[in-house]
């Protein structure tokens, strides 16, 4: 992107440009480092139990007659775990390292069991929703890192990403979307914009990611969650070096079996285009999966699973120490679960996602635990990198 | 701050337009909605009786297209099933226009904007393609006639409607100790009651907890749609035996449909049904902040007549902040092309000559790139109401670029100079002027307007 062409551009305009994020105060000098991590919301809630599956438990199997059935196509993940089928192709990154769970975690969200407040609270990263939303939690990582510029953090498709909204710069940006306007059409939106910084900024940040992409290539026909793959992967090849975007699908009540196996299977290419795009950066790179809760330990009537609290954090990538299920195991015992019904989080995700922050970015465990994570306790380190 | 026109068209409405005169009052805002607008009744969505029976003839024509695999008839059934299939996606698509249509020319865009909200409000989704056509007959039967009645009737409709019962999992849904469970297995399945709970009624801050939504859950047993009926049916052996306590409320032991009803009677005037809906609708259409003694006073009205929703409504518009000269909500990307249209003068005339897919094209898939697929909304929580979600770099960039290309291309367009005043009338800035008059050429002049934060706000 030519920068200072643009700078000017939206200078002499007088567009509202003092309160732009993406010429928000910055130090050209300093780099962020060659770590990237890219942050991929499940929205729907995973059901945890079927993804990374207790199989050796003969609970997890009475309490899942349906779901356990094709419990042994999996692969065996050691420790009494073995993998949904449907990421049956993602084997080879478990075998290489690339690959890791976290079980039995959740955020605090308790009891209440929506989506909507569950989603909240995983993206504001926060303990509770008292007080309402303000930010996201990989804005406020945004916010530690020195030198950080508007296109080093992008919220990537149709979704709303409060995960990276906040005061810290950052881009966001949808792959299916080309602007062409003339210079003329382009001043003169400038100039009714001025008066209204939400579509002022709005303008000047569509204006400059525009015309830092590559020549549009024809990506019809591929679907989305490959294009916000390959666009996620170009740009954490450039300047970028955070990514977060969202997949639906998870939320399984009924004919779990079919619903579950197409959203891994997406998740399954999501995660190989991501490699594959990334190329030699891929060893520099930490993915993280994570969603708003876990589902019931029982199947339901219908084939399905309802909302529950603990779940699973999937990781990939060469920056993660993988091969390995990392878990304070509850148990799958009548007096083991959380209010009789769901998988008892033993810890918060946060945690995990706090020690992989701290060693990704060189932010410091006071920062995590005052300004990422506000009211966390770090606890010791779980290790998850390499 | 008093009534204006302008404003009743463009806040509360789908816009102005140069042929149809803006309402005089909230009286006459309100009254138009009781009865349908002609412009519903000539230009037509299916109800859903008529379009289910598409979904009934595509599976049994799927089931015949099986029986004849590897027979002489397999060609002719297998051309049979795509035609039919075909014309399945092709209602779909003249639903998309045919809404457009309406909100154009409609005399009463109150009417089209609150069908739009409570059909957001009780969002459904198709599963699946058998059910893709049926979103906009869904809205047309259970929705639309209901939008101006007692609450408590709307959420019968809704709520129990067979899309509803499909999108949410509760047909297969059965009592822990009902018949069913005990001779072949299967359970509950708390998703139609946990979102009525939390959306649809008392809302996720209202006073439930977790045994609540099993309870109802327990209630809602039995209500299923079987796949040959256009109603919801009960079946008793679903049901779980004994009452249910709702919200302290115990619901009659008798399994029948009739104690379902009474639940969301019960619920649909609940204090915090009333309090969040008034909420809800005050946010969609004055505020993203409205003040609370406007909320309170819908409330109010909402409690007094027993949810009667022209109560709610006129409570609304009664008070001052309606019509507060500051616009600070901004139309959702249907509202916004829909508001275009009608502001470029295009209705039935123009639109209704479009190819299907040509209409399609050009009004709705770009929905897609501005964040609003058309009836595929995320979750059952449906649109947000926030502007913010909606002014993105990439969605505000989808509408400019709409803005810029599409209406030249569906019609010879106005001076620019004289759009600003179709478009705005009495509300259009200097600025909008100057920048109408500056444009290179018309298409540029047009999407200036239709682009600028003035059209776009609300």
């Amino acid at each position: 992107m030519d920068r200072r062409r643009f700078l000017q551009g939206s200078l002499a305009l007088g567009c509202s440009a003092a309160a732009s994020p993406l010429v928000a105060p910055v130090a050209f000098a300093s780099t962020p480092g060659d770590r990237r991590l890219v942050v991929i919301l499940l929205r729907g809630a995973m059901d945890g139990l079927d993804v990374i599956r207790p199989v050796d438990s003969r609970e997890w199997r009475a309490a899942r007659p349906t779901l356990s059935e094709d419990a042994s196509a999996g692969a065996d993940l050691g420790g009494g775990f073995a993998l949904h089928p449907a990421l049956s192709d993602l084997a080879p990154l478990w075998q290489a390292g690339e690959m890791a769970a976290v079980h039995a975690v959740s955020t605090p969200y308790r009891d209440k069991r929506s989506h909507f407040d569950g989603q909240d609270l995983l993206e504001a990263g926060i303990g509770d929703l008292e007080e309402g939303l303000r930010d996201g939690w990989l804005n406020r990582l945004v916010g530690q890192i020195p030198g950080a510029r508007a296109d080093l953090a992008y919220a990537i498709g149709r979704e709303r990403m409060l995960i990276l909204d906040g005061a810290a710069p950052h881009a966001s940006w949808s792959p299916e979307v080309s602007l062409l306007l003339t210079p003329q059409g382009q001043r003169l939106l400038e100039f009714l914009c001025a008066g209204d910084p939400l579509f002022g900024l709005a303008l000047e940040e569509a204006l400059a990611v525009a015309e830092s992409l590559p020549g549009q290539e024809d990506v019809r026909g591929r679907a989305d969650h490959l294009r916000l793959a390959d666009f996620t992967a170009e740009r954490l090849r450039g300047e970028a070096r955070i990514a977060s975007f969202s997949l639906a699908g998870w939320d399984t009540h009924a004919r779990q079996d079919i619903g579950l196996k197409n959203a891994l299977q997406r998740l399954s290419e999501t995660v190989l285009a991501l490699r594959d795009g990334l190329g030699p950066d891929w060893d520099q790179t930490a993915v993280a999966c994570i969603t708003e809760f876990g589902r019931t330990f029982r199947e339901n009537g219908t084939g399905g699973t309802d909302h529950g609290t603990g779940g699973a954090m999937l990781l990939f990538g060469g920056a993660i120490r993988g091969g390995r299920v990392y878990a304070d195991w509850p148990g799958l015992g009548e007096s083991q679960l959380y209010g009789g019904r769901d998988l008892l989080p033993t810890r918060d995700v946060r945690a995990h996602l706090g020690w992989m922050l701290a060693g990704l970015f060189g932010v410091s465990q006071t920062a995590i635990e005052r300004q990422v994570f506000p009211g966390l306790e770090l606890g010791p380190d779980p290790g998850v990198l390499a | 701050m008093s009534f204006d026109p302008a404003l009743a068209e463009i806040r509360f409405g789908t816009g102005l337009s140069p042929r149809v005169p803006p309402p005089q009052g909230v009286a006459e805002m309100v009254d138009s909605l009781a009865t349908p607008d002609i412009i519903e009744t000539t230009v037509s969505v299916p109800p859903f009786p008529e379009a289910v029976l598409y979904t009934h003839a595509l599976r049994q024509l799927r089931r015949e297209n099986r029986m004849a695999m590897g027979t002489e008839a397999a060609d002719e059934t297998q051309a049979r099933l795509m035609t039919l299939s075909q014309d399945a996606v092709e209602l779909r698509r003249q639903a998309l226009a045919a809404t457009y249509i309406r909100a154009a020319e409609t005399g009463s865009g109150m009417r089209e904007r609150l069908t739009a909200f409570w059909a957001d409000h009780f969002t459904v989704r198709a599963k699946n393609f058998l059910t893709q056509h049926l979103v906009a007959p869904y809205i047309e039967s259970a929705v639309r006639p209901y939008i101006a009645g007692p609450f408590s009737l709307l959420l019968k409709q809704a709520a129990l409607h067979p899309m509803m019962l499909d999108y949410l999992d509760q047909t297969p849904s059965a009592g822990p100790n009902s018949q069913v469970v005990e001779r072949r297995g299967g359970g509950l399945n708390e998703n139609l009651a946990r979102e009525l709970l939390e959306l649809h009624t008392i809302g996720v801050g209202g006073p439930y907890a977790q045994v609540d939504v099993r309870e109802l859950a327990e209630l809602l047993a039995g209500v299923v749609w079987h796949q040959d009926d256009t109603d919801p049916s009960y079946r008793a052996q679903q049901a779980e035996p004994g009452a249910e306590t709702v919200l302290g409320r115990t619901f009659s032991p008798d399994a029948r449909l009739s104690s379902v009803m009474e639940a969301l009677e019960y619920l649909a005037v609940h204090p915090a049904t009333a309090a969040h809906v008034s909420g809800k609708l005050a946010r969609a259409f004055v505020s993203d902040a409205p003040p609370q003694d406007m909320v309170d006073e819908m409330a109010a009205a909402w409690l007094d007549t027993g949810g009667h929703l022209r109560a709610v409504y006129t409570a609304m518009l009664r008070h001052p902040a309606a019509w507060a000269p500051a616009r600070r909500l901004v139309k959702p990307p249907f509202d916004f092309v829909a508001s275009a249209l009608r502001a470029l003068g295009l209705g039935q005339a123009e639109l209704g000559a479009l190819p299907a897919d040509r209409a399609w094209g050009q009004l709705g898939v770009p929905l897609r790139a501005m964040g609003q697929s058309w009836e595929e909304p995320v979750g059952p929580d449906g649109w947000p109401d926030e502007p913010a979600a909606w002014v993105t770099p990439q969605f505000y960039a989808a509408r400019i670029a709409w803005a810029m290309a599409t209406p030249d291309r569906l019609m010879d367009l106005p001076d620019p100079r004289d759009f600003v005043g179709a478009a705005l009338g009495p509300l259009g800035s200097p600025e909008v002027q100057r920048a109408a008059a500056a444009a290179e050429t018309r298409a540029e002049g047009v999407g200036v307007v239709l682009a600028s934060p003035d059209f776009q706000r609300r």
